[in-house]
């Protein structure tokens, strides 16, 4: 069991990520009983044996398309994206299409290279959890997620832009 | 021009505090420096060869006089005196301590101020053309859509950590003075046949190792769509740039990569889930923004001032500097006016603490109180009543800012160069001084007539080399500095790369390298032809033959061996 920050509260957390080694064959990857999140290979090599599990989850790495999965979401409890290093931005387009053009409503999940100064953005694009890195302090992290009370630009969670949500200033009264 | 509202500044003190944090985390060494680098990059702040460099945006070069002189006080209180105004129309200063950036960004939100994005993997400031809004070739000032787009992309959540930095450009006139063809994204306004304003869209330009012209990939985006289509082009960027090689990250690699007409197919598809979605801008919103932009309460004037006519003809400097340093305005009676920050003996782009402040005095008494920068590191008075030159002129001569060198030979584009940057291979600022002082000759220098010459450091290439009618380049060859010369390069309607003349020189030699080039163009040019056009019509070689006809001697020691 660990900790990790979910609807923004921290919360204990039982479900595994199996990453396996990059020499592994997904076919032969060996997934434990339980609450396991498999990577998108391993949930494509091993399809038919997993599909029969209640619980189950898959991890997209960066460099993977959320389009793979679109017939799939609902078999899914979370859907996990992995950051390998926090400056590879692309797992911020992944949860947002995630999201947006695939219409994924079900926990997804940051993990990887988590930590509390791109919370703000994760939950911006559509993570609702986040594995923040265990040498990091999660209760610091969760800072995060309020660093900033408006936005400017449509995401996500915030569906319109400032300037269609509010009456804002106005230059002949400056 | 733009104010901010509430919202404005509660987003900017909301990221002062979140910056103050991570440096009290940093310091705490709750974070790593590899944790906290791309953080305060975000912010601006570089570690450079002495000291931390600080990047302040300055929204599309547009200033007022009251920032100015929050300038002028952070160069005193902050930093050695003087600031540095660069070829993205920001300022850096070059001598800042970690421990007092906090501060520095409190003072500068209390004048609407930020860091924010001037540096790191994100969209960056917003440039534009520096006569926005007085240019009488203008179709429409582009400035709102600059300040939309600064608005849209500032924390824009998906796209902070890009491949590589992203930089936008958006041009208004007939003529591109904003060098749009060499930005990530370059956009020209544009009026259809029906009269509606939209823009063509330019991916892909840049320079650094690979430099590329941008190309076209729609020829009129309606301007409703201008949010939506460029967050089309950076989610494909985002998802598809290259991350295995900083080098090759920008997006113009990704676009020659995998061709224009696929890489807009793939935006084209991106678009069509986002178009006509809540980004789409409405005329109500263009309208609020556009109007933090009208003109100035103009006076009528006569189209022309007899004074000004008369002392042109009585006085030669003064005309110079007329012909030189004063640009046309839309309004009868009012010009533009170029102070120049290329004063033979000091480094092209620095402004002193007491020049900033005198420069805001300028600003609130002679041009509504607000000023540019260019990209090519001059300050400009936008709106100054022609009955006025004469005194301005006197004044700014007094503070040096009157060299009449707009456009010549010694108003050199240059980055700050091995003095300073960590990135650099070579020195930039010294080549650039001993080249202003051996053509220092003013009437050599209006002989010659219009030409550009750009110097960088590094291939990084923020000097913009490649586009200087001649670029030098730094390069390090076995650990000492050379420069590589090339011919023929522009910004503007008529963009081009320029071409390289053959092996690199030593810093004493290069003095004598401009003059050859600049023989040759003597001997060859007909009539008023310019340099860039000279070199055009008669390609690199004539230039290549006479540079290398003979060897280069040495005759006098230049930059820091003269001090050796």
């Amino acid at each position: 069991m660990r900790n990790i920050i979910k609807n923004k509260a921290v919360v204990a957390d039982d479900w595994i990520v199996l990453r396996p080694a990059a020499e592994d064959a997904p076919e032969a990857v060996a997934v434990p009983e339980g609450k396991v999140i498999v990577s998108l290979k391993v949930w494509q090599a091993q399809r038919a044996t997993l599909n029969t599990r209640a619980e189950l989850g898959v991890w997209l790495a960066s460099s993977e398309r959320p389009e793979e999965l679109k017939d799939d979401l609902g078999r899914f409890k979370v859907i996990a994206v992995d950051f390998p290093k926090f400056v590879d931005g692309r797992g911020y387009s992944i949860a947002y299409n995630l999201r947006a053009r695939l219409g994924y409503t079900g926990e997804l999940r940051a993990i990887g290279d988590v930590l509390r100064d791109q919370l703000f953005y994760m939950q911006r694009v559509g993570f609702n959890a986040f594995a923040v890195r265990e040498d990091k302090n999660i209760y610091d992290a969760l800072k995060g997620l309020t660093d900033f009370s408006e936005v400017y630009s449509n995401s996500w969670d915030q569906k319109s832009p400032l300037f269609r949500r509010v009456q804002r200033g106005a230059g002949a009264a400056a | 021009m733009y104010r901010y509202d509430q919202y404005d500044h509660q987003i900017v003190k909301e990221r002062v505090a979140q910056y103050a944090d991570q440096v009290r985390r940093r310091l705490a060494d709750e974070l790593t420096e590899d944790e906290f680098r791309p953080l305060r990059l975000q912010n601006g702040l570089y570690y450079q060869r002495h000291a931390y460099m600080l990047r302040i945006a300055v929204p599309y070069g547009l200033l007022s006089s009251k920032q100015l002189r929050m300038f002028a006080h952070i160069a005193r209180e902050h930093d050695r005196g003087y600031g540095h105004f660069t070829t993205r129309q920001n300022i850096q200063f070059n001598w800042i301590k970690l421990e007092e950036t906090p501060e520095i960004l409190a003072k500068l939100a209390s004048v609407e101020m930020h860091a924010i994005q001037t540096s790191g993997n994100c969209v960056r400031n917003i440039t534009s053309d520096q006569f926005a809004g007085v240019a009488s070739d203008e179709i429409i000032d582009p400035r709102p859509y600059c300040e939309i787009l600064r608005q849209w992309s500032t924390f824009h959540p998906e796209f902070a950590f890009l491949p590589r930095k992203f930089k936008v450009a958006i041009n208004g006139a007939q003529e591109d003075r904003a060098a749009i063809m060499v930005h990530d994204i370059g956009l020209s306004i544009v009026k259809n046949e029906q009269g509606d304003i939209g823009f063509r869209v330019f991916v892909g330009g840049g320079m650094g190792r690979t430099p590329i012209l941008g190309s076209e990939i729609r020829s009129f985006l309606p301007w409703q769509h201008m949010l939506s289509y460029i967050e089309a082009i950076l989610r494909v960027y985002n998802q598809y740039g290259r991350r295995d090689n900083m080098y090759k990250a920008r997006i113009k690699i990704l676009v020659k990569a995998v061709g224009v007409e696929e890489f807009a197919r793939q935006v084209e598809a991106e678009w069509a889930d986002l178009k006509d979605g809540p980004s789409t801008l409405t005329e109500e919103e263009l309208k609020r923004v556009a109007a933090y932009f009208t003109p100035p309460a103009y006076e009528s004037l006569l189209p022309v001032d007899s004074k000004v006519e008369q002392l042109k003809v009585e006085n030669k400097a003064f005309a110079n500097w007329i012909k030189r340093n004063v640009k046309p305005h839309k309004v009868p009676g009012y010009v533009s006016v170029v102070l120049s920050l290329k004063k033979t003996g000091v480094p092209p782009g620095d402004a002193t603490a007491e020049q900033m402040d005198f420069v805001a005095d300028l600003a609130d008494r002679y041009s509504f109180g607000e000023l540019r920068v260019t990209h090519e590191q001059n300050l400009v008075l936008a709106d100054v009543k022609q009955s006025s030159l004469i005194a301005l002129w006197e004044e700014v001569k007094k503070q040096g800012l009157a060299t009449p060198n707009i456009g010549l030979l010694t108003d050199m584009i240059c980055c700050p160069g091995g003095d300073f940057c960590a990135l650099a291979n070579a020195k930039s600022i010294p080549i650039a001084q001993d080249i202003a002082e051996r053509f220092d000759d003013l009437d050599f220098q209006h002989d010659i007539g219009n030409i550009e010459l750009n110097i960088s450091g590094c291939i990084n290439s923020c000097g913009h080399h490649h586009v200087g009618h001649i670029g030098i380049l730094g390069v390090d060859k076995d650990g000492s500095e050379w420069y590589q010369v090339s011919i023929g390069g522009a910004q503007g309607n008529q963009s081009s790369i320029g071409k390289i003349i053959g092996p690199s020189f030593s810093a004493p030699q290069m003095p004598e390298v401009i003059n050859r080039i600049l023989q040759v163009y003597v001997r060859e040019r007909i009539e008023d032809e310019r340099f860039i056009d000279t070199a055009r019509r008669i390609g690199i070689t004539p230039f290549k033959d006479f540079v290398y006809a003979t060897p280069i001697k040495i005759e006098h020691l230049a930059g820091e061996d003269a001090h050796a």
